[in-house]
């Protein structure tokens, strides 16, 4: 699909919309426990509706971010994260940079690993439900390591969009 | 019978044309295996499109649970692999 947007689209094209479809990779407000999101590069997009969501319920469920990106400018949201993680709001954000980290990066580039996983995600003894998504291999990966963490398989929602999609 | 690589999808992007077919969301209802006896999530499922349909196997054997073909103007649902689809619904009354 987003091949199609980004190269096939052009302006004029009709399209006709459904949805939303699907209920399982959602939020809702009325979710009061910790919510942990990882996100693998554009996998960051149906977590950041998640995190509007959160501010527009006023919500005061706490949100950690674990984001996975190439390199500091393919960060995607920038301003809105820079934003999040400059206020006291309830949203902890973490970056994976798994090529260039920026210079005040806390970690050399680096994929997920379960080390990660203890220092940045919440601890299974505070039963987030966490939602991953990503490339397969990366949601694979990441769904792994929460459960190895403790965390229930039922509380790890996922949501992959494919091995072709770009590195993490 | 093709063996399933790791290029695949999940219960999610089911969802668009499960749609078309039920009223009620199935990616939320809880599919049993009827090869491992796993109950999960359709969502969970692992799902592969570049098939002449869909092709969901369960995430946790691989076994086939649903195909689905749209030809000919019709859609062909073959759930032989699910031992049971189980939707959440309000009593009726």
């Amino acid at each position: 699909m987003s091949p199609y947007l980004t190269q096939t689209l052009t302006t004029g094209t009709r399209l006709e919309l459904r949805g939303p479809i699907g209920g399982w990779f959602v939020w809702r407000a009325e979710q009061t426990e910790p919510v942990q999101l990882v996100a693998g590069g554009s996998g960051i997009v149906p977590l950041i509706a998640m995190i509007r969501a959160r501010e527009r319920s006023r919500s005061t469920a706490p949100f950690r971010l674990l984001y996975s990106v190439r390199e500091p400018g393919a960060v995607l949201y920038s301003e809105e994260l820079r934003a999040l993680a400059g206020s006291d709001d309830g949203v902890r954000i973490d970056f994976a940079y798994t090529r260039v980290a920026p210079e005040d990066s806390p970690r050399p580039p680096h994929r997920i690993d379960a080390a990660l996983i203890e220092q940045a995600a919440w601890p299974a003894n505070t039963s987030p439900t966490c939602y991953v998504c990503g490339p397969t291999p990366f949601v694979e990966a990441v769904a792994g390591f929460l459960t190895t963490a403790g965390h229930r398989a039922d509380a790890v929602r996922t949501e992959r969009f494919g091995a072709m999609g770009e590195q993490r | 019978m093709s063996m399933p690589t790791d290029d695949y999808l999940d219960g999610n992007a089911a969802a668009g044309m499960m749609s078309e077919i039920f009223a009620a969301d199935v990616t939320v209802a809880e599919a049993q295996c009827a090869h491992c006896g796993i109950t999960k999530r359709f969502a969970e499922a692992h799902v592969y499109l570049q098939a002449p349909g869909l092709v969901a196997r369960c995430a946790g054997c691989g076994s086939v649970l649903l195909r689905v073909v749209r030809a000919g103007g019709r859609a062909y649902i073959d759930a032989r692999g699910m031992t049971q689809l189980a939707f959440e619904m309000p009593e009726r009354g």
